[in-house]
C-alpha cells in the first residue's frame, strides 16, 4: 500500500519534503486526481454497502466488447438493463490498455479518491494488481445469484481465490495465428522461433504473459507457476530471434493489419480477433500450438469510490445466460457463463459450435493461466521489456 | 503623453504576464516535478520516496545510451530529409504558388486532419512487403527479393519525416513568403548568378525558417515512439520507446523521468551548438 507508506514518510521527513511525494505520478495522468490527501477512508471493504440502485451506471470497457446495434448505435444489453433496473448505463470504451489505463488512473486511485466509473474491466494481472493495492471495492455477492453460472476454471484465480472482488466479463485465448497458404500448417511455437521459411514473418505480442506464456511452454515449463530459469531460457530464446531477424516485431492489436497483409505469416494471437479475421480471409487460421496455450480473463472490476451495489447487480445481469449468450453473439471472446451456450444455439447454431468462442474440454485442457504475481514482477518485466527494444 | 511615458517601462512585462504565466504552470511546475521524480525510488507495492537517487542518471545513461544516440541519428537524418524536401516545396508556393498558394498550403498540411496514430498505420500498408512501393523498389534492383522496407531503420525514419513534414515546410514558407522578390532582381541586376543569387540572398534571408522548421522537427522527433514501435523492430526502439516502458508497463517512474531528463539535456545541448553555428554563419554572411 503505497498511501501508507508515504504518509509514514511524510511524517518522518516533515512535511516540506514529504509533501510531494504522491504527487508526481499526476503527471501521467493529466486527467487524475491531484494526488495528495484524497479522502482517504474509502477503500475496500469499508463501511456498510447501500442497498439502493443509483440512478446511473458507469462502465469502463474495451473497445468492440459488448453488443451494438449497427444501425441505431444503440447497445440492446445496456437497454434492457436499463428497462429492468431505471438504470441508465454510462458506457465508455476508454480502455484500450492494462499499462496505459493504470498510468491513467494511479495517482487518483492512490490517493483514495474515486475515479467516477462503478465498473472497470481489466485482464488477471492488471486486476491482481488493483485488489493487491486495495484499489478496488468488495463485490455484493448476495446481489449475484447468478455467480453460480460462473464457469468451474475461472472460479479461483490465485489473485483472488474466491472471487470477492471481480467477476470474469470475458475470456480469450492466446495461441498461434497463420497463414496457411503462406507459412503452410503450423502446430507449434517452435516453427515461429526456428523455421528459416518464417524468417522475418514472425511477430510475438507486446503483453508479457501472452508471449511468454507460449514460449515456456515449448521447453515444458508450466506458466502458471513461473520459474525464474524456464523465464530466463525462455527470454533467451526470445532474444536470439530478435537478434537474428527472425522475429519481425512485438505487436499490439495491429498483427492483425500485417497479417492480412501478407507481412506476417504467423504470430502469437487472441483468438477474437482471429475468429473476425478469418471472415474476411479463409486462410487465416488459428491453432492452440501442440505444447499449450494461454487462457486470459478480463475482469469487472468495482473501483475505489464505485457504488458497489448498482455495479453487482449490473454483473448479475450480465451472468443470466440469455443476456451472456447475447454478448457473446458479438464480441468473438470466450464466455464465462454456464448455459450461455444454449441460449446462443437459439440465436444462432453455428456460433455455438465455433470452439473459439464455446471452447470444447479438450481445447481448455490444453490453455495456461499466466502465473499473475510473476506477470506483475518487475524484474521480469524488466527483461521482457528489454528483449522487445525498450 | 506623460502617462504614456511613465507607464513604458512597464507595459512590456504586463504584455508578457500571459505568457510567462502559461509557461510556469505548464512547464516549470511539471519540469519540477518530473526533477523531483527522476530522484525517487520505490515500487507500486513498497510506495515511492525521494532518496536523491542520482543512479537513476547513470543507470539510465549506461543502460540506454544506445536508444538515446538511435533516437538523436533518426531525429537528425529525418529532419534533414524533410528539410531537403521541404525547402523547394515551400519555396515554389511561396514564389511560384500565385493565387493558388493557400490550396498548396492546405494539401500540406492536409494530413494532419488524419490522426497522427492512423497516418503511422497507414504507413505499414504502403510500406507493406507486398505493396506497391516495396515492389517498384524489387523492380528497379534496388532492394533484393528478400529484403523489405517495413520493420527497419528506413521505414522509422521515413515515418518520422513525413509525420513531421509541415512542421517544417510551413515555417519555411512562412520566412520565404516575406521576401522582398526586388532583392533577387537587384542581385541580378548587380550580374549575379541565379544560383549566387540565392546563396547570398534568398537563402540567407529565410535561415530564421530554417532555424525555426529544424527545431520544430528534430525536438518532437527525438522523442517520439510510435514509428519505432509500429514501423521498427525492437533493434530500431528509440528512447521514446524506453520511457514510455519504464513509465507505464514497469512502473519504475524515477528512472522514467530520468531518462526523460537526459533526453532533454541532450536536445538542449545539440540545439544550442546548432543555432551558435548558424548565427555564426550569418555574421560571417553579413561582413
Amino acid at each position: 500500500m503505497s498511501e501508507s507508506f508515504t504518509r509514514v514518510e511524510l511524517l518522518r521527513r516533515g512535511a516540506a519534503t514529504g509533501l510531494f511525494l504522491t504527487i508526481p505520478t499526476s503527471l501521467l495522468a493529466a486527467c487524475g486526481g491531484d494526488g495528495i490527501e484524497g479522502e482517504g477512508g474509502t477503500t475496500a471493504a469499508s463501511t456498510q454497502v447501500s442497498r439502493e440502485l443509483k440512478d446511473q451506471l458507469t462502465i469502463s470497457n474495451w473497445p468492440l466488447y459488448i453488443d451494438i446495434d449497427e444501425d441505431t448505435k444503440e447497445r440492446p444489453t445496456l437497454q434492457q438493463f436499463t428497462e429492468e433496473t431505471g438504470v441508465r448505463v454510462r458506457y465508455i470504451e476508454d480502455v484500450n490498455d492494462n499499462d496505459e489505463w493504470f498510468g491513467k488512473n494511479r495517482a487518483a486511485l492512490a490517493g483514495g479518491n474515486a475515479i467516477d466509473r462503478d465498473i472497470t474491466v481489466l485482464t488477471d494481472w492488471m486486476a491482481g494488481r488493483m485488489v493487491r493495492l486495495n484499489y478496488v471495492q468488495e463485490l455484493d455477492k448476495s446481489a449475484i445469484p447468478n455467480a453460480s453460472n460462473l464457469v468451474e476454471s475461472l472460479r479461483s484465480p490465485s489473485f483472488d481465490p474466491s472471487r470477492d472482488f471481480s467477476m470474469p466479463w470475458q475470456s480469450g485465448l492466446t495461441g498461434i495465428g497463420y497463414d496457411v497458404e503462406r507459412a503452410g500448417e503450423i502446430t507449434s511455437i517452435g516453427q515461429l522461433l526456428d523455421d528459416p521459411k518464417l524468417k522475418g514473418k514472425v511477430t510475438f505480442l507486446s503483453e508479457m504473459p501472452d508471449t511468454m506464456g507460449l514460449v515456456m511452454q515449448l521447453d515444458g515449463a508450466d506458466p502458471s507457476t513461473v520459474d525464474e530459469a524456464a523465464f530466463q531460457k525462455a527470454i533467451d530464446r526470445l532474444q536470439a530471434g530478435v537478434d537474428s531477424g527472425q522475429i519481425r516485431q512485438f505487436t499490439g492489436n495491429d498483427y492483425s493489419g500485417l497479417l492480412a497483409n501478407g507481412d506476417v505469416w504467423a504470430c502469437a494471437a487472441w483468438s477474437g480477433d482471429m475468429v473476425q479475421l478469418q471472415l474476411d480471409n479463409p486462410n487465416l487460421r488459428f491453432v492452440i500450438p501442440d505444447e499449450g496455450g494461454m487462457i486470459w480473463t478480463d475482469n469487472m472490476l468495482i473501483p475505489t469510490g464505485g457504488d458497489v451495489f448498482t455495479a453487482s447487480t449490473f454483473m448479475n445481469f450480465v451472468y443470466d445466460p440469455a443476456v451472456a449468450a447475447q454478448i457473446a453473439a458479438y464480441v468473438n471472446y470466450i464466455c464465462p457463463v454456464i448455459g450461455a451456450k444454449e441460449e446462443a444455439a437459439k440465436i444462432d447454431a453455428e456460433l455455438a459450435e465455433n470452439p473459439l468462442i464455446f471452447p470444447d474440454d479438450e481445447t481448455l485442457s490444453k490453455v495456461k493461466i499466466f502465473d499473475a504475481e510473476a506477470a506483475d514482477n518487475e524484474d521480469l518485466k524488466s527483461k521482457f521489456q528489454a528483449v522487445v527494444g525498450a | 503623453m506623460a502617462f504614456v511615458h511613465r507607464h513604458k517601462g512597464l507595459v512590456p512585462y504586463l504584455l508578457l504576464l500571459p505568457g510567462l504565466g502559461f509557461l510556469a504552470l505548464f512547464f516549470v511546475v511539471p519540469a519540477y516535478y518530473l526533477a523531483h521524480t527522476s530522484l525517487q525510488t520505490g515500487s507500486l507495492d513498497a510506495g515511492y520516496a525521494f532518496t536523491w537517487a542520482w543512479e537513476n542518471y547513470t543507470d539510465a545513461i549506461s543502460t540506454y545510451h544506445e536508444q538515446l544516440t538511435r533516437s538523436l541519428v533518426y531525429a537528425g537524418i529525418a529532419t534533414a530529409i524533410a528539410l531537403a524536401v521541404s525547402y523547394p516545396l515551400a519555396y515554389w508556393i511561396a514564389f511560384r504558388g500565385g493565387r493558388w498558394k493557400t490550396l498548396f498550403l492546405l494539401i500540406v498540411i492536409a494530413p494532419f486532419f488524419v490522426t497522427y496514430l492512423i497516418r503511422t498505420l497507414a504507413w505499414q500498408n504502403i510500406l507493406s512487403d507486398n505493396g506497391p512501393v516495396v515492389e517498384v523498389l524489387r523492380a528497379i534492383g534496388v532492394l533484393d527479393d528478400g529484403e523489405r522496407l517495413l520493420a527497419t531503420s528506413t521505414a522509422v525514419v521515413a515515418g518520422i519525416t513525413y509525420n513531421f513534414l509541415p512542421f517544417m515546410a510551413l515555417p519555411l514558407y512562412a520566412s520565404l513568403e516575406q521576401i522582398d522578390e526586388r532583392l533577387i532582381e537587384a542581385a541580378e541586376d548587380l550580374y549575379a548568378s541565379r544560383l549566387q543569387a540565392f546563396l547570398r540572398v534568398t537563402l540567407p534571408l529565410s535561415l530564421p525558417g530554417v532555424v525555426a522548421g529544424t527545431l520544430l522537427t528534430f525536438i518532437p522527433a527525438a522523442g517520439d515512439f510510435v514509428n519505432a514501435e509500429l514501423l521498427g523492430t525492437p533493434r530500431e526502439a528509440m528512447i521514446g520507446n524506453v520511457i514510455q516502458s519504464k513509465f507505464l508497463v514497469i512502473t519504475d517512474y524515477g528512472q522514467a523521468a530520468a531518462l526523460s531528463f537526459v533526453l532533454m539535456a541532450a536536445i538542449l545541448a545539440l540545439v544550442l551548438a546548432y543555432t551558435r553555428a548558424l548565427g555564426a554563419d550569418r555574421l560571417a554572411e553579413a561582413r
